[in-house]
């Protein structure tokens, strides 16, 4: 008995492993989606549009998004402090990017502070994500 | 009899280059191992080599690395927090393998390894224009010159100082 329910755990376990290495970029749009829904009747879905235009502005402050990830965010970026190189942003340029939900909420979460000065709203990661896969 | 003591003496310039060759790279390695640094904590490497190559841990002590991670929603100018999980991680990998020679001053525990008077001597040959030119940029950069910094090679045949 105690070792069926151990295999069960195990079991219960390899499948969330699996669905957190199964996720894509539309996926985590989905799951943004869901969330502004939730917190607003008025809501009509993400804009590409408004997500570039957040993306390029310095929102008050000195940085934007683009000065690590460039304008192009299909193209190598490179860290404004450090010259470090950065992958593509873009999911076009490179597949991994936004496959991963824990990872994004964590680059989110610091590139807000440093660029927004505030956690960004689901709106917003939600646009941005949708300008980002609207390149190809 | 004769023949014997001739060959040994023609022999034995072989030797003495032989031992020669043998204490020369002896001392190479060792010399090179000074500048070959271990990185293998994968919490380290990836939490703390994403902005920057993972630095190694030997270039600071105990006390700075403590400092570091006591401020990295503001680390630099840059919000590099973790989670609770992997900031004990980090304690625990850093305390352990903090530098405690002559490269660390623990009574004068700062943040930046550029500013440790061990860099500062390495680095006193470096013309003040190649630290502002462009492929450099910034001190923090290492990987400008040590081709092999993200794998905390940063032996002397790896620089390349670009022009």
């Amino acid at each position: 008995m105690r070792q069926s329910v151990r295999m069960l755990a195990l079991a219960a376990g390899f499948i969330c492993a699996g669905a957190a290495t199964a996720q894509t970029p539309a996926d985590l749009q989905g799951g943004y989606e869901k969330d502004a829904r939730q917190s607003s009747s008025a809501f009509t879905g993400f804009s590409p549009a408004r997500g570039e235009t957040f993306f390029k502005s310095t929102h008050g402050g000195d940085w934007s998004c683009a000065s690590c990830h460039t304008q192009d965010p299909r193209t190598v970026g490179k860290h404004v402090v450090t010259g470090k190189a950065i992958n593509p942003l873009a999911p076009a340029a490179d597949p991994a990017r936004f496959t991963d939900a824990v990872k994004t909420e964590k680059w989110f979460r610091r590139n807000c502070n440093d660029v927004v000065g505030r956690a960004c709203t689901t709106a917003e990661k939600g646009d941005v994500l949708a300008y980002l896969m609207s390149l190809k | 009899m004769g023949t014997n003591h001739r060959r040994r003496l023609i022999h034995a310039p072989t030797w003495i280059i032989g031992l020669v060759s043998v204490a020369a790279l002896a001392w190479s390695d060792a010399h090179a191992d000074g500048k070959r640094f271990a990185l293998d904590n994968p919490v380290y490497t990836a939490e703390c080599g994403s902005c920057h190559v993972p630095y190694p841990p030997a270039l600071l002590s105990a006390g700075s690395w403590q400092g570091v991670l006591s401020g990295l929603d503001k680390h630099f100018g840059s919000d590099a927090s973790v989670d609770a999980q992997q900031l004990a991680e980090l304690r625990k990998y850093l305390d352990q393998n903090a530098g405690r020679g002559r490269r660390v001053d623990a009574t004068q525990p700062g943040l930046r390894i550029t500013e440790t008077a061990w860099f500062r001597h390495e680095h006193d040959e470096v013309p003040s224009a190649t630290w502002k030119s462009g492929a450099v940029k910034s001190p923090a950069n290492c990987p400008a010159c040590h081709t092999a910094a993200a794998t905390g090679d940063y032996s002397e045949r790896g620089i390349r100082v670009p022009r």
